[in-house]
């Protein structure tokens, strides 16, 4: 989301660290394009005047500009700024006093409040064990109430039943009431949305509020808001205390300026950031990470991380036994490219990719994107047992008869069966050298990196082929699918796999 | 109507409208508009969304303009916001059409797209209580097979202007129910199709193309079908609207936009900037929640309103 302000900073700071010494006016010039920059990505006005205060009185001191190398002094005083503004730590949900905590979202119409709830119960039941509620007291969206009971069934948490013509006052007792009795440890209250101009509207929050004291009360926000983000934020905290902010549909392609404003504007952090309309679709938000993001050094952390929890540890262990014997089928392959989606898809791993931007666009520019994957996944499916272990089975009417299968042409199969013999081979030569280690290892290795990987260095821009060959032995081999691609980056000789989208939505 | 309409923008707007004013207002006393004044214009200009390049420019043709003073010598600060309102309104004037204008065949399909919860099944609601004022029968399509209870909620939207809705599975293909619902028009000679599509990030590949075959299928039975492809905007948004008539018009080929939320604080001024680089009209605007809350799109009333006139 933070690629196109990327894209406008990078240019600015090319034009900076290219100099020697840099006098004040070469500093002011520079900051007056970082100020567009932010203005078009959204970033509110007053936050904007804010950041360049910061960062000139910072950045024309002495030390800077005599210093032997001002531009990337400065950036690196854009840089602390950044993180300064979005907020220096994570912060988790405060949900662990008496059960039970209530957490009630709030925002304006459309802004996602409803999926949010889902994902939230999805991600207190799933990854903290918690026994959670959810409530709708959206009694005037048609059918709002309809969609947070299928969203709580599929998150497989309790929904407090409808009873017709109740007001929202009153199902919020009743709520807290039925979360007394089931023992529940957290109840989240879904609320319709409200412009902050709507009184009436605004007063009944405000009744909510009081009614069910909220440990967290987060104000849902759309990434692709302009400057009307200050205004609601404003509106929402100085009518309830609002504790935290989501940030929703950041993989959309807004350039991210209402994370920015959010937290200056109600001091409160950004807790959470949507990436797709999956109930998993819910990420902590890094705001240091988002900062680095910002610059282009990429996020190489979090791709870790994430990594980490979609790679069962045993899975991994069994494809490193396989690969040092140098075997990868189509199975192998398989999985593979399933990890690759649980990842978010290749658009997920490429974002969280230092200076990745640009080369993304390549990529799309050569339709090598997740429709290409999800079509190598049906040419797989398409194979018998049988032929997925052993390729060399694939004679020519194999080959016809897997392409009509799957809805493709016979040189799409016979494209992934080469990609899968170079990977076979690869693996092999890969086992062979060895000492590539467990993921336990790969993990603590990259941890103890710099956070800041080339801050500065003035060639972060580029990722090269060697920088992603040493990623892919550091996630121990198991992303071939980003090696394949990293040897074809010179090239960029991507495999052109075009075609009908796959039929599957998300 | 149309005094409806304003006054109900006007208040959304008011806002803005104060802001503009408050610009303004660093005139007060002075015989020409100096530096400060024009920055000042700018920063509201670009609060209200405008975007920076078009505040930067509608801001210096202010300075250019001579103005008259006042006895005390002074310029009027509603001398100013009125060259405003001229200025936004020279821009806009040219996409100013009537939803209604280009209805003429029958059945007459009118397919709804963009990013989620910017307002689409809402709209699609409105827009068929207004055929049904004008006696005119509606199909809706629920090709919204994907999120949550969303065919419920255009259900409940078609009870309540009587028209019939059409839906398919969960999880079924989209265009298929389009398809359907214009089939059934034909067979029962109904006057109209609403189409109400999914919400997409225009970010996304696949679902822009599902967009896409949803038209190709629907024009298998019409060729000029759908008549009208319209994108509903969020009021809120930033500058991102570009991005998403971008994507949408590329995907679709969109005849016209409609702007939600217009009831709230967001004052919608990318609009502005929308209306310099795309020509694609503006149809009207949406300032509530209710079935009689949508609203021709007057250039007009939006700019001076915007400029905190009246
Ligand atoms: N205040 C106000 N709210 C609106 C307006 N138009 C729509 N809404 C509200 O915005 C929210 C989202 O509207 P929907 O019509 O469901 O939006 P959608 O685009 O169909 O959403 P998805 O199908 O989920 O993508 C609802 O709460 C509507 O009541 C408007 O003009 N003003
Ligand atoms: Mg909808």
């Amino acid at each position: 989301m933070f690629e196109n302000l990327t894209n406008k900073l990078g240019n600015v700071f090319k034009g900076l660290t290219k100099r020697g010494a840099l006098s004040e006016s070469d500093v002011e010039n520079a900051l007056k394009e970082v100020r567009t920059a932010l203005l078009e990505a959204d970033v509110a006005l007053s936050v904007v005047r804010e950041f360049i205060d910061k960062v000139k009185v910072r950045a024309v001191g002495e030390e800077v500009l005599r210093s032997v190398t001002p531009g990337q002094q400065v950036i690196k005083i854009v840089n602390d700024v950044l993180i300064e503004v979005l907020g220096s730590s994570e912060s988790e949900l405060l949900i662990d006093h008496a059960p039970p905590a209530v957490i009630l979202l709030v925002g304006l119409q459309g802004s996602g409040k409803t999926t949010t709830a889902g994902k939230l119960a999805f991600h207190l039941k799933s990854k903290k064990r918690k026994k959670v509620m959810l409530a709708s007291l959206d009694i005037y969206r048609p059918a709002a109430r309809e969609q947070l009971r299928i969203l709580g069934e599929q998150a497989e948490v309790l929904v407090l039943p409808e009873i017709d013509g109740e007001s929202p006052e009153k199902i919020t007792k009743r709520a807290m009431a039925a979360s007394k009795v089931q023992a529940i440890d957290v109840l989240i209250l879904d609320t319709a949305g409200r412009t902050t101009l709507d009184t009436a509207m605004m007063s009944e929050a405000k009744e909510v509020f009081k009614l069910s004291k909220p440990s967290e009360t987060l104000l849902v926000a759309d990434s692709m808001t302009g400057q009307d983000a200050v205004q609601t934020a404003k509106a929402f905290s100085e009518l309830i205390k609002i504790s935290g902010v989501v940030l929703t549909r950041s993989d959309g392609d807004a350039r991210g300026g209402a994370a920015l404003s959010m937290r200056s504007v109600t001091g409160c952090p950004i807790k959470f950031v949507g990436v797709s309309e999956k109930l998993d679709g819910l990420e902590p938000f890094y705001p240091d990470r988002a900062a680095g993001r910002i610059l282009d050094m990429g996020d190489v952390v979090s791709l870790v991380e994430k990594a980490a929890e979609t790679i069962a540890e045993e899975d991994a262990a069994q494809m490193m036994k396989r690969m040092s014997q140098g075997s990868f089928d189509m199975n192998d392959m398989l999985k593979q490219i399933g990890q690759l989606k649980k990842m978010g898809g290749l658009g997920g791993i490429m974002s969280m990719l230092p200076g990745i931007g640009k080369l993304q666009k390549q990529m799309a520019a050569n339709n090598f994107n997740d429709k290409a994957i999800s079509k190598q996944e049906a040419i797989i499916y398409s194979m018998t047992k049988k032929e997925r272990v052993n390729v060399s089975l694939l004679n020519a009417s194999r080959r016809k008869r897997i392409a009509s299968g799957s809805g493709t042409a016979v040189s799409d199969v016979n494209r992934l069966v080469k990609q899968q013999q170079d990977m076979a081979r690869m693996m092999k030569k890969m086992g062979k050298m060895g000492g590539l280690g467990g993921l336990k290892n790969m993990m603590s290795s990259l941890e103890g990196a710099s956070p800041n990987p080339g801050l500065g260095d003035g060639q972060n821009s580029v990722m090269d082929a060697n920088k992603m060959a040493e990623l892919q032995k550091m996630m121990g081999g198991n992303m071939p699918n980003l090696g394949n691609m990293a040897n074809r980056f010179g090239g960029m000789g991507l495999p052109g796999l075009g075609g009908k989208p796959s039929k599957k939505r998300r | 109507m149309a005094l409806n309409w304003f006054k109900k923008l006007k208040t959304g707007l008011s806002k803005s409208a104060s802001k503009v004013e408050g610009a303004i207002a660093s005139i007060t006393g002075k015989k020409t508009i100096d530096q400060e004044t024009l920055y000042d214009i700018e920063d509201q200009l670009i609060l209200a969304d405008l975007g920076v390049e078009v505040s930067g420019r509608i801001a210096k043709k202010i300075k250019d303009q001579k103005f008259e003073l006042n006895k005390n010598k002074g310029i009027e600060k509603t001398q100013i916001a009125k060259t405003l309102a001229e200025e936004i309104e020279q821009i806009l004037l040219p996409r100013e059409q009537n939803l209604y204008e280009k209805v003429n065949s029958k059945p007459h399909v009118l397919l709804l797209a963009g990013v989620n919860g910017s307002g689409k099944t809402t709209t699609a609601a409105k827009i068929a209580e207004k055929f049904r004022l004008e006696k005119k029968s509606v199909v809706l399509a629920a090709s919204d097979t994907f999120r949550a209870a969303a065919v419920e909620q255009l259900k409940t939207w078609g009870k309540r202007v009587g028209a019939r809705v059409v839906s398919g599975e969960e999880g079924g293909d989209s265009a298929a129910v389009a398809f359907r619902a214009f089939e059934l028009a034909k067979k029962e000679d109904i006057d109209i199709v609403i189409i109400d599509t999914a919400g997409r990030l225009q970010n996304k590949k696949d679902l822009m193309e599902e967009l896409t075959k949803t038209c190709r299928v629907v024009s298998k039975l019409d060729h000029d079908a759908p008549h009208q492809k319209v994108v509903v905007l969020d009021g809120t948004v930033g500058q991102n609207a570009h991005s998403q008539l971008k994507s949408f018009d590329e995907s679709i080929g969109l005849t016209g936009m409609i702007i939600t939320k217009l009831d709230g604080s967001a004052k919608g001024g990318v609009v502005v900037s929308l209306a310099e680089k795309f020509e694609i009209p503006i149809h009207a605007v949406g300032v509530g929640e209710g079935l009689d809350d949508l609203q021709i799109f007057e250039a007009s009333s939006f700019s001076r309103a915007l400029a905190g006139l009246d």
